[in-house]
């Protein structure tokens, strides 16, 4: 990693540190306690900003895959597969915090009448499929292609699995953020907005720490090749 | 503790447990990162050498 690159790093870690503290203590010592939901409403200002943040690993994965297919530069299948990488991990932590919240509120862990909770977990069995897919076959262009092909179809996924229960209506679970904006009060926005940008800075800062790692792996396997 | 604050402890300690075995293996890949480096250096060396 070169100095610049390794000074991005630190400075995105310090900055995602300093925001999520920041959002955290927003959270419980600005932001007033929800009139309905009382203290366990608190879940809110993590598990939304994970839940964004792993649709955010998802489209960059697809982005990034949509290069590949695009200009056929091999450094962004590593880019793509890491990006997804992130998005199941912060989409297996949308799910856990999911249903802490839903048990608290609602009585139970899970429910399949809730369409934006199935399509999420529809969106996440996807992405976690794709590792299959991608070491069902040899390294090399051919695994690329498939694998950004894959990556692009579920990318369709993340509209319909954040819209879907804004056009169609819930029953239990809240649409904070609708077309008329958010439906908070400011203190509280502010809070959810401080964590939202603290768990960006933060998936920036493993994707790039997890992306370094990939890469070092690479050019060793080349060297040890090379000594062989 | 009341109930709610049981569950709100419980949501941020998956998140904080979460980063820290994401943590431990990241140090365990850095761990092994470097001793593969090495060993590629020693047989480099050898190579070299001989």
């Amino acid at each position: 990693m070169s100095t610049s690159l390794r000074n991005r790093s630190a400075a995105l870690a310090a900055a995602a540190a300093g925001l999520l503290v920041g959002g955290i203590a927003l959270a419980f010592y600005y932001a007033p306690e929800d009139a309905d939901q009382g203290f366990s409403q608190k879940i809110f200002y993590i598990h939304v900003p994970i839940a964004l943040t792993a649709y955010a690993c998802f489209g960059v994965g697809a982005w990034k895959a949509l290069r590949l297919l695009w200009t056929r530069e091999r450094r962004y299948d590593l880019e793509s597969y890491t990006a997804i990488h992130m998005g199941v991990i912060f989409g297996l932590l949308t799910l856990v915090t999911g249903s802490i919240w839903a048990k608290v509120s609602w009585g139970h862990w899970w429910t399949w009448g809730e369409r934006q909770l199935v399509l999420f977990l529809i969106l996440f069995l996807f992405y976690s499929s794709y590792f299959m897919l991608r070491y069902s076959t040899d390294p090399g262009p051919r695994r690329e292609r498939n694998s950004a092909v894959y990556a692009l179809f579920g990318v369709v996924l993340i509209p319909v699995s954040f819209l879907a229960v804004r056009i169609a209506g819930t029953i239990l679970h809240p649409t904070i953020f609708t077309h008329e904006g958010a439906d908070l009060p400011g203190s509280m926005l502010l809070a959810v907005t401080v964590c939202l940008a603290g768990m960006l800075a933060l998936v920036a800062t493993l994707y790039r720490v997890e992306l370094a790692g990939k890469r070092i792996d690479a050019r060793l396997r080349e060297l040890r090749e090379l000594l062989t | 503790m009341t109930t709610g604050e049981k569950y709100v402890t419980a949501a941020y300690l998956v998140l904080l447990g979460t980063l820290l075995v994401y943590l431990l293996i990241i140090a365990l890949k850095v761990g092994r990162l470097e001793q593969e480096l090495t060993d590629l250096a020693r047989a480099a060396k050898e190579k070299q050498g001989g």
